[in-house]
């Protein structure tokens, strides 16, 4: 614990708090195969007696969180002292690279993790009734998106929705629009993300919910039978409050998931439409000059996204705890 | 039978010997770099070397990994292999080291234009020049009966020709990803329109006028005759639209039109016809809209001397003039002695003769180059004014440049 979680976590709090020094900077010339220029560059000297003077950089207190980057304190009061209405607001937020990636993390998590588990439940549901000579079978089916790295699996689909893809040009077939693209909408794309991201998670709820189904307790739904409940009221009635637990453990752990997603942005390039706090650190850390204070507030803004999230859960999950006792 | 495993060991030593003949290390190489034929020719071309392990790590996310590799002592990496853009990260983190006494002692063959001089230290080592230029369908063009464009004017007409025949839907291509490829095209236009993007002498952007307006007008002009999905296409998308045959015109990268003219995944009146000149320029500017680039190699600062020293020798051995053959000479603009144009040259010779300018190595450019690949797609997208688009990227870039103590 101390280790893995906690260590890190200090690491990555700490580098947030602070910034480089400031860069000595100095004008030299520069020759090459295009001939000698005066070029501005970094006074490596000078820049290495401040680092060895304060190793851990400047410090800059909560700076980067209020920055333009994230938490955009400035820009943010600005927008609402000039707004005219509330869309005006919304739309100068939306301009701001922390909001618009929560808007897109937010609509991702909470679209996704309702439809995973009702369709994991669906598919859990579908397989315990089949013949149990093609269970082995179904379920290995229905594992497939999981098992499948989930960079190939969005790539892949990709590669299908591509307006010459197989899947975008039947759409366009379908719809008889030739100039239909998913990739070029920002709507399209936030669907295709979100059909992507169901997609891949449904089958862990079909695997935990399908293991739950083993535990039904027969007598109680022989019962609800003798006394006349059809298919839906047995699901409705018994197999639904059965496995309830489940299905606060699967949300607990998709809300978490869905909240970081980033590898769907990046296989899909859709980077255009939608952004994560997981891609801004990505992207931080990705450029020709590392932001490295940037990527850690964005970290440790993160972190507290996920808290926030699932304290209602685990409020309420503490609640069921301590009346079983 | 005796004979024949007399023969075969024969040749197998010979072939061995030469090599080592060649070029013999005594420490360990470890590249990383770039993933495309020219510098893949040059790692092969170390991996020669015997006497020690050369390794190479050639990948596309590169700079991703090269600072990281190189910071540690000893260094995970010997040598990283680089472009005027990424030399300026590995110098601001100080991870690699001048190389003038190596140059002294093994560089002969090195011609002085190879050489990367920064305040008179040699820091890295040249062996090709790369160039964005023109790449055009000389069929298509004889079709509507026009000239090879020179401007970005002319493009746009001869596209509106093209697609009212009925030729082509989208026929202009360009490396419009969302992200570093949007960033490189906004640079070649700017840096077109006559643009400066920075306050003289110091780290304050300024690209929010009126150069910047009509760059990014420019460009969403000539994505409204691109495939619709344009902000996903890099290079890679690009030229395979290319060789479908779905693209009549477009602005390239001098270091993939080898593969353009190859029919796998292609057709033979798409090769047959794919034609390459100079840049084109824009706004009745003199300057090309483009960005003069070379790529070479560094030695990492923290390894011993042992192995900068190897390392030294396995690049040079890459570089040497005798790797020069018919089929690597086509794959770049070697700068390297002896070299040959070939006819896949003449787009980056004709850029660098027309006074191109090279792409600014200054420290904090790739903040900017970042700042830029986040903020533009909106604008492409017709979400927000160009004016809107710039003062973003103004803002981003000045959040960034504070953080990392240029301003």
């Amino acid at each position: 614990m101390l280790l893995f979680i906690a260590l890190p976590i200090i690491s990555v709090v700490t580098q947030s708090l602070f910034t480089p020094h400031e860069q000595v900077l100095e004008v030299v010339e520069n020759c090459g195969p295009f001939g000698c220029k005066e070029t501005t560059t970094v006074n490596q000297e000078a820049t290495q007696k401040l680092r060895d003077a304060k190793p851990l950089g400047k410090f800059a207190g909560l700076d980067i969180y209020f920055d333009r980057g994230h938490l955009a304190v400035n820009e943010v009061s600005e927008a609402w002292k000039t707004r005219t209405d509330m869309s005006d607001f919304f739309n100068a937020l939306r301009n701001l690279p922390f909001y618009r990636a929560m808007g897109f993390t937010l609509t991702h998590t909470f679209t996704v993790t309702p439809l995973l588990i009702i369709l994991g439940f669906i598919i859990a549901v579908a397989v315990n009734s089949l013949h149990r000579h093609l269970k082995g079978l179904a379920i290995f089916f229905s594992l497939l998106p999981m098992i499948v790295t989930p960079l190939i699996g969005s790539l892949i689909l990709f590669w299908m929705v591509d307006s010459r893809g197989i899947v975008g040009n039947a759409l366009q077939w379908l719809f008889s629009d030739p100039t239909l693209s998913l990739k070029a909408s920002t709507g399209y794309t936030w669907i295709m993300l979100i059909v992507y991201g169901v997609w891949h998670s449904a089958p862990f709820a079909f695997v935990v919910f399908y293991a739950g189904l083993q535990t039904l307790p027969q007598d109680t739904l022989e019962s609800s039978m003798i006394d006349g409940a059809s298919r839906w009221q047995q699901i409705r009635y018994v197999v639904i409050p059965h496995i309830m637990p489940l299905v606060t453990f699967v949300a607990l752990i998709q809300l978490m998931d869905n909240f970081r997603v980033f590898e769907s942005i990046v296989g899909f390039s859709a980077q255009a439409h939608a952004t994560s706090l997981s891609w801004i650190i990505f992207n931080d850390l990705g450029g020709e000059t590392r932001a490295l204070s940037s990527a850690a507030a964005t970290s440790v803004l993160t972190i507290l996204g996920v808290a926030i999230l699932l304290s209602p859960v685990l409020v309420r999950t503490w609640q069921d705890f301590k009346v079983k006792q | 039978m005796l004979f024949k495993k007399v023969a075969l060991a024969t040749a197998i030593g010979l072939v061995a010997s030469n090599a080592m003949a060649e070029c013999e290390i005594g420490a360990r190489v470890s590249i990383v770099g770039n993933e495309f034929p020219a510098i893949q020719a040059v790692g092969s071309a170390a991996a020669e070397c015997s006497g020690s392990e050369v390794k190479s790590n050639l990948t596309a996310d590169h700079q991703k990994i090269n600072v990281a590799g190189m910071s540690g002592n000893p260094a995970e990496y010997t040598s990283a292999i680089i472009a005027n853009s990424s030399i300026v990260a590995l110098m601001n983190e100080d991870v690699i080291r001048p190389l003038d006494d190596l140059v002294a002692k093994h560089g002969a063959d090195l011609k002085k234009n190879q050489l990367i001089t920064i305040d008179g230290k040699i820091m890295a080592v040249a062996f090709m020049a790369n160039a964005q230029h023109l790449v055009y369908r000389k069929d298509v063009l004889e079709e509507i009966g026009v000239e090879p464009p020179t401007t970005y004017e002319e493009m746009l007409a001869a596209a509106e020709m093209i697609r009212e025949k009925g030729i082509m839907d989208n026929p202009l291509g360009g490396a419009y990803a969302a992200g570093w490829n949007l960033a490189q095209e906004f640079n070649n236009m700017y840096i077109g329109m006559g643009g400066d993007f920075f306050k003289a002498g110091t780290a304050e952007v300024s690209i929010n006028n009126e150069a910047g307006i009509a760059a990014l007008e420019m460009m969403k002009s000539l994505s409204e005759y691109m495939n619709p999905d344009f902000l996903t296409h890099d290079s890679n998308a690009t030229s395979a639209e290319w060789k479908a045959g779905n693209v009549a015109i477009m602005n390239m990268w001098g270091s993939r039109v080898g593969p353009l003219r190859e029919t796998e995944g292609s057709s033979q009146e798409v090769v047959d016809n794919t034609m390459i000149a100079g840049p084109m320029t824009v706004g009745g500017g003199e300057t090309p809209a483009t960005t003069l680039w070379w790529d070479g190699w560094t030695v990492a600062k923290n390894i011993s001397d042992e192995e900068a020293e190897a390392t030294f020798i396995a690049l040079n051995h890459a570089i040497r003039p005798d790797m020069l053959n018919e089929e690597t000479s086509p794959m770049a603009v070697w700068l390297i002695d002896g070299y040959e144009p070939t006819p896949a040259a003449t787009g980056v010779f004709d850029a660098a003769n027309r006074g191109s300018v090279p792409y600014p190595m200054l420290p904090f450019q790739g903040l900017l180059h970042t700042s830029l690949g986040e903020e533009l797609s909106d604008f492409m997208q017709g979400k927000e004014d160009a004016a809107t688009a710039l003062a973003d990227v103004e803002a981003a870039y000045t959040a960034k440049a504070k953080e990392k103590g240029f301003l």
